[in-house]
């Protein structure tokens, strides 16, 4: 459904997206992540036709975003940043406007826009100014907007910014829910919110695609992904390490916490955390550890985003010493 | 052009025009412009006093009156949907840009339109007064629209210029204060006595000020309605380029 073909984007000297390509079909959902200032707005404003980009091409259905713009614009539906609308309307007013921007007419126009109010909870503020809402429910008029003619594709600029814990959770089931059906895209920096709902992700960092998988995938680039972690009732840690450390799957072992007394293992290359964490189960067999937890650790996204993106003093620093 | 083409028009007019009068600036403009116009055409042109059976004591002031207020009207145009972000949401519809810049140039233009149909109690008052040539009313008031339309055009330019509704009004005031002054006789009369007067013709044809009034007098020539609508279409083309020129960074 979207496809983005090696797409840059220069502000005058400063290159804010450099050469980026990917593509979501129906049934997807797209995460993607990235410091700020890594590009994510502007390539979101390029997939919608807002921003025409210095190079590359865009296709959305079968229309090249530069070629047919209208066609193109009609399938997909967009809630940029900040979640912009008319303060002057009343949330009724607004819907009633982008339905009809939409060609929707009569009782068609009226079916969709019950149909996103009803979606994003919206009941109550119908006959509110938009000016007079509080940020949560202003997002969501905007959110609604996006969705009124029930898009094909949908591209969403942190959706769940500003909102409340439980905001952020319907907000999250809703972009699940509609996944099911269309292509989307979100953006967003809180990590949880990738897991929670995308099928795969892309993390960006200044203006180029640095990973690109499912949270799974992504998760496993941890240096901890592998390990295996035990937690024991009693024992003393040198004892466990030094035991550990003599089975031949193991790379290195680290004790984390003497009291409950908790110990991660790292497999040596070439070795599957499976066989190693049945070799463990063994040796706590043999040696009657009280065993109260053995997991293989998933790793963390958190982690690999730290790794794989320079925090912006980083970021700074590098530009600076070129 | 199909109907299509059209729609997207009529619903932006239409949220403009409410936008307009769900804020304070069409109250504000019309209730002005009335008391303004009856001010300058009673008090100070003494309408009364004249003893003339025409509008030219109104209609006189109307470069004046509009200088200062069409820009008011037109300044929020394109400078708010920058401020508030929303230019993201209309120019990501599936609308043209050419089909926003004149949706918004339409409302403005019926704001200034409405203000001008409640002036019309002065023409019912001649009428009753003496025997007025209709006909010269009725080209006074199409002038007077056209010039407003040549404003608001302008201020559509400005506003598409910056995200700041006061700079947005200064600029169009500036512009707009140098059409008219290219054809104000004071100032026709001084350029003379420095330069060629074919030259000093020239200029004055591209002021609002010999157009507006030619058309004053009663005739209603193509070349003066010409003048006005390529001012909007030129300014309303720019607005787009400006535009254009902002989303491409
Ligand atoms: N209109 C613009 N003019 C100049 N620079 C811009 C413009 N828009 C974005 N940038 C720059 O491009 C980079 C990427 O910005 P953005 O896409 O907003 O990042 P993100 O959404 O990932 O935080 C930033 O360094 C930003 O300053
Ligand atoms: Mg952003």
């Amino acid at each position: 459904m979207i496809n983005v073909r090696n797409i840059k984007k220069t502000f005058g000297p400063k290159i804010a997206v450099n050469g980026i390509s990917f593509e979501v079909e129906k049934g997807e959902v797209l995460g993607f992540l990235g410091p700020n200032g890594a590009g994510k707005s502007t390539t979101m404003r390029m997939i919608t036709g807002f921003i025409p980009p210095s190079g590359g091409e865009i296709t959305i259905g079968k229309f090249k975003m530069n070629d047919q713009p209208i066609e193109a614009k009609r399938l997909i539906g967009y809630l940029p940043e900040n979640a912009p609308s008319y303060a002057d309307m009343t949330v009724l007013g607004f819907l009633n406007f982008a339905a009809e921007l939409r060609g929707l007419q009569g009782d068609a126009r009226k079916r969709a826009v019950g149909r996103a109010v009803e979606m994003c909870f919206l009941e109550t503020v119908l006959h509110q100014s938009v000016e007079t809402l509080s940020k949560g429910y202003r997002h969501r008029t905007c959110f609604a907007q996006s969705i009124v003619h029930d898009p094909e594709v949908l591209v969403l600029d942190e959706p769940t910014d500003g909102l409340d814990p439980n905001q952020k959770y319907e907000v999250r089931t809703l972009i699940r829910r509609m996944g099911e059906k269309k292509a989307i895209i979100f953006s967003t920096h809180i990590l949880e919110e990738v897991e929670a709902v995308c099928s795969r992700a892309i993390i960006i960092d200044r203006g180029k695609i640095v990973a690109n998988g499912t949270p799974r995938d992504l998760k496993q680039r941890s240096e901890h992904a592998g390990a295996v972690t035990l937690r024991l009732l009693d024992g003393s840690a040198a004892a466990v390490k030094g035991t550990i450390d003599g089975i031949s799957s193991v790379d290195r072992t680290v004790v984390i916490s003497e009291s409950p007394l908790t110990v991660r293992a790292y497999p040596r290359k070439n070795t599957s955390s499976d066989d190693l964490s049945r070799a463990l189960g063994e040796a706590a067999l043999r040696e009657r550890w009280q065993l109260q937890e053995l997991h293989i650790e998933e790793g963390r996204l958190d982690e690999v985003f730290r790794n794989i993106t320079l925090p912006d003093t980083a970021a700074a620093a590098k530009e600076a010493s070129k | 052009m199909s109907t299509a083409s059209f729609s997207p028009i009529k619903t932006i007019a239409k949220r403009e025009l409410s936008g307009y009068f769900s804020s304070p600036v069409a109250f504000v403009f019309i209730v002005i412009f009335l008391l303004l116009a009856g001010f300058f055409t009673f008090m100070v042109a003494g309408f009364f006093e004249r003893g003339e059976a025409n509008l030219s004591a109104f209609f006189v002031w109307h470069p004046w009156l509009y200088l200062f207020l069409v820009p008011a009207v037109g300044m929020r145009m394109w400078s708010e949907e920058r401020r508030l972000g929303t230019i993201e949401l209309l120019l990501t519809m599936p609308v043209t840009p050419w089909q926003a810049i004149v949706g918004k140039f339409l409302a403005s233009w019926a704001v200034v339109a409405l203000a001008l149909a409640l002036t019309l109690p002065i023409v019912i008052t001649v009428n009753y007064l003496g025997n007025p040539d209709n006909g010269v009313i009725f080209a006074g008031y199409l002038g007077s629209l056209l010039m407003a339309g040549a404003y608001l055009a302008i201020s559509a330019m400005t506003s598409a210029m910056t995200r700041n509704q006061v700079v947005s009004f200064i600029l169009a005031v500036v512009l707009s204060l140098f059409l008219i002054l290219a054809g104000y006789p004071p100032v026709t009369n001084m350029l003379v006595q420095w330069a060629n007067p074919l030259v000093v013709d020239g200029i004055a044809a591209f002021s609002v000020m010999t157009h507006f009034e030619s058309i004053q007098k009663g005739v209603i020539d193509s070349r003066d309605v010409i003048y006005f609508l390529s001012v909007i279409v030129f300014a309303l083309f720019t607005t787009g380029v400006i535009l254009r020129a902002h989303r491409a960074g």
